[in-house]
């Protein structure tokens, strides 16, 4: 793959690591005085077009919900519970405004109980459905896994809405959860997300970003640690069409010794305007001795008129590390193995369609989900014919 | 019948310093059946003439002409050039991240019959395939030529020569790099696409060893862009006892 923008992207790293106290940590809070509107010119903004955000910013009160289908297997409650019961239960407080005012402006929060040592064969999967862009629906959830619990959460984003909704998981010691979100919104819904992680010790989480459908989609995936030898692995797939901008912003903070995050996000982007912006923040604090991290994000351009921003940065403020590293890269579909597939018969598109399904294909299997699976294989075929392979299909 | 014609083909590749002429004029016909090896140093145009005649989009064609039993081969896209009949085992196979052996056979195998392999009998006569190659079963599995030994990437070259059954075949250094072990399988692999019916093969190579194996019916010495030498097997042993000085001071 030939790499284009890794020079734009190290001096954009660069540019970011000047800001460090503005962004990488940003102070959490309730306040709404705390996160002020944005103007676009902020570090953390710069790259979000503030104006499709369809007054999200302003934070009208509104009741609207999405319609909510849920499968609850046996010993995992949904319940709604109060603003304060969420904070007692240990929150993650917002670190942004669309989050901060999710939490005010939502009424009260739901629950997803799973008790501890509670070992699920089948998903949690819960489907929330927009009606339509003129509603503005606030959602606050609290995901709470009991220690030693396994559990697998597939949370399924449709239809349209103006959407915002701070997700806090708490994870119990030892759990093994695998959490996903999949945004396959209608063409002009707005969902603006903050999922914050919090991993007990000696658990491992899995948490995956899938967005394809949306006008604007800016997803917050951040990672704490509750003591040592907590594992998360980050990892999202994005599919970006003409005019849609998908953004995803992960935070791993290594507070914890021992501890361990991994990042993996891809994206293609197609069409004219398609703009997709990956953020890969990691702080290692002075605490953080023998961790480990990796973060990368690959973004495949397959038509003109698209662009991608990748920006990693790492924070290290301890030199006790095991390993820590990060890759970013942005290219087109290489000569060379269009010519090499080509050479065997198999036509231009039917080229492409090999090698970007080639280049999603480890992320989908890591996600490690049957169920979900197919249907991102299938997605990612029509994704295809939207564009590279409209002719062949016309 | 298959009959592939090039005559006095001239070829180009653009450089920090403008177009670079590689191919000078190469003439040469491959007949029905016939084997022709390509000897030549390294840096004379052997890959040049190679990627020419399967449509390397770097490779621009200033003059003459490429045909396959009569048809344009220059006016073929690079997929119509393989469906035409002409396969090229190359020297560098190119890594696909993410697509399966078993998924990239099929696909090329469905593009160049025009239509799927039937599923029982195309699954057997994968393995055998690999199993001749000295491949394990679970090679189908992994990443096309990625984090292949260079013994796999050409013996996979060659698997798909016999799955895929061209009219001609261009085997370019396929014998480079190969250990004796290897070099035998693949030998025995390239012979047993000889025996069928009216194969041409043009074996690209810069070392004779190769020429035990695969007896060839003309030999060429290629220098500096164009065939310096044809004759029979008689040249190749000349080259393996005197090497290529004669010919690269007769092209100064
Ligand atoms: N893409 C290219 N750009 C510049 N020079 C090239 C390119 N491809 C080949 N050449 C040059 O053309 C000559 C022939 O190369 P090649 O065909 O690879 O020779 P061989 O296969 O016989 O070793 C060499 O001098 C090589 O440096
Ligand atoms: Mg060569």
């Amino acid at each position: 793959m030939t790499v284009t923008e890794t020079a734009a992207s190290a001096v954009r790293s660069a540019l970011e690591t000047d800001h460090i106290e503005s962004h990488l940590n940003p102070p959490a809070s309730y306040g709404l005085a705390d996160h002020p509107v944005p103007t676009g010119r902020e570090e953390v903004w710069r790259f979000t077009p503030i104006k499709r955000l369809r007054g999200i910013l302003d934070g009208e009160a509104s009741a609207a919900t999405l319609k909510r289908e849920t499968t609850l297997p046996e010993g995992v409650t949904l319940s709604a519970i109060s603003a304060e019961e969420a904070v007692a239960l240990g929150e993650l407080a917002p670190n942004e405004r669309p989050a901060a005012l999710a939490a005010a402006n939502a009424d009260g929060a739901l629950l997803l109980d799973i008790p501890a040592e509670t070992v699920l064969a089948e998903p949690v999967v819960i489907r929330l459905t927009g009606a339509t862009v003129d509603d503005l629906v606030w959602s606050r959830l609290i995901y709470r896994v009991g220690a030693h619990a396994e559990v697998t959460v597939v949370l399924v984003h449709e239809g349209s809405a103006r959407y915002s909704a701070i997700s806090t998981f708490l994870v119990g010691d030892g759990a093994k959860v695998n959490v996903l979100s999949l945004q396959d919104w209608a063409d002009d819904a707005v969902h603006l997300g903050r999922d914050a992680i919090r991993v007990g010790r000696d658990a491992s989480v899995k948490h995956t970003s899938i967005s394809f459908g949306g006008d604007l989609v800016r997803m917050h995936a951040n990672v704490e640690y509750a003591g040592p030898g907590g594992e998360a692995e980050l990892l999202g797939l994005y599919f970006a069409d003409e005019g849609q901008h998908l953004e995803h912003r992960l935070f791993a903070d290594h507070n914890a010794p021992k501890t361990k995050s991994h990042v993996l996000y891809k994206g293609a982007l197609q069409g004219k305007g398609a703009h997709t912006v990956w953020i890969g923040n990691v702080l290692i604090r002075k605490v953080a001795e023998g961790i480990e991290t990796y973060e990368e994000n690959r973004n495949l351009v397959l038509t003109d008129g698209c662009q991608a921003d990748s920006v990693p940065n790492l924070e290290i403020e301890t030199g006790e590390i095991e390993g820590a590293g990060h890759a970013s890269a942005t290219a087109r579909f290489d000569d060379e193995q269009l010519f090499y597939l080509r050479s065997r018969g198999v036509s231009e598109k039917e080229a492409q369609r090999l090698v970007v399904h080639g280049f999603f294909n480890d992320l989908i299997r890591k996600v490690d989900i049957p169920m979900v699976e197919e249907k991102l294989l299938a997605t990612v075929e029509a994704e295809l014919a939207k564009n590279v392979l409209k002719d062949e299909l016309a | 019948m298959s009959t592939l014609e090039i005559k006095d083909l001239h070829v180009q590749v653009q450089t920090e310093d403008g177009p670079k002429e590689i191919l000078k004029g190469v003439t040469l016909t491959i007949k029905d059946g016939e084997t022709h090896a390509i000897m030549g140093p390294n840096g004379s145009g052997k890959s040049t003439l190679a990627y020419s005649i399967a449509g390397h989009p770097r490779y621009e064609i200033t003059g003459g002409t490429v045909t396959l039993d009569g048809e344009d081969v220059l006016a073929m896209s690079v997929d119509e050039r393989a469906r035409a009949g002409l396969f090229l085992a190359m020297q560098y196979p190119v890594e696909v991240p993410g697509v399966s052996v078993a998924n990239f056979l099929r696909t090329a195998k469905t593009a160049i019959d025009g239509e799927a392999p039937k599923l029982r009998t195309w699954v057997k006569d994968v393995n055998a395939v690999l199993d001749r190659m000295n491949l394990d079963p679970t090679f189908s599995q992994r990443s096309v030529n990625e984090g292949f030994s260079g013994g796999e990437k050409k013996r996979h070259e060659i698997a798909q020569l016999d799955l895929l059954d061209p009219k001609v075949a261009i085997l370019d250094e396929t014998d480079s790099g190969l250990d004796i072990d290897a070099l035998k399988v693949v030998s025995d692999g390239v012979n047993r696409f000889r025996e069928r019916d009216g194969k041409g093969v043009l074996l690209i190579t810069h070392y004779t060893r190769i020429l035990r194996y695969i007896k060839p019916d003309h030999v060429h010495v290629f220098v500096a862009g164009r065939v310096a030498e044809s004759g029979g097997p008689e040249l190749a042993e000349e080259l393996e006892a005197n090497g290529y000085e004669r010919f690269l001071t007769a092209a100064v």
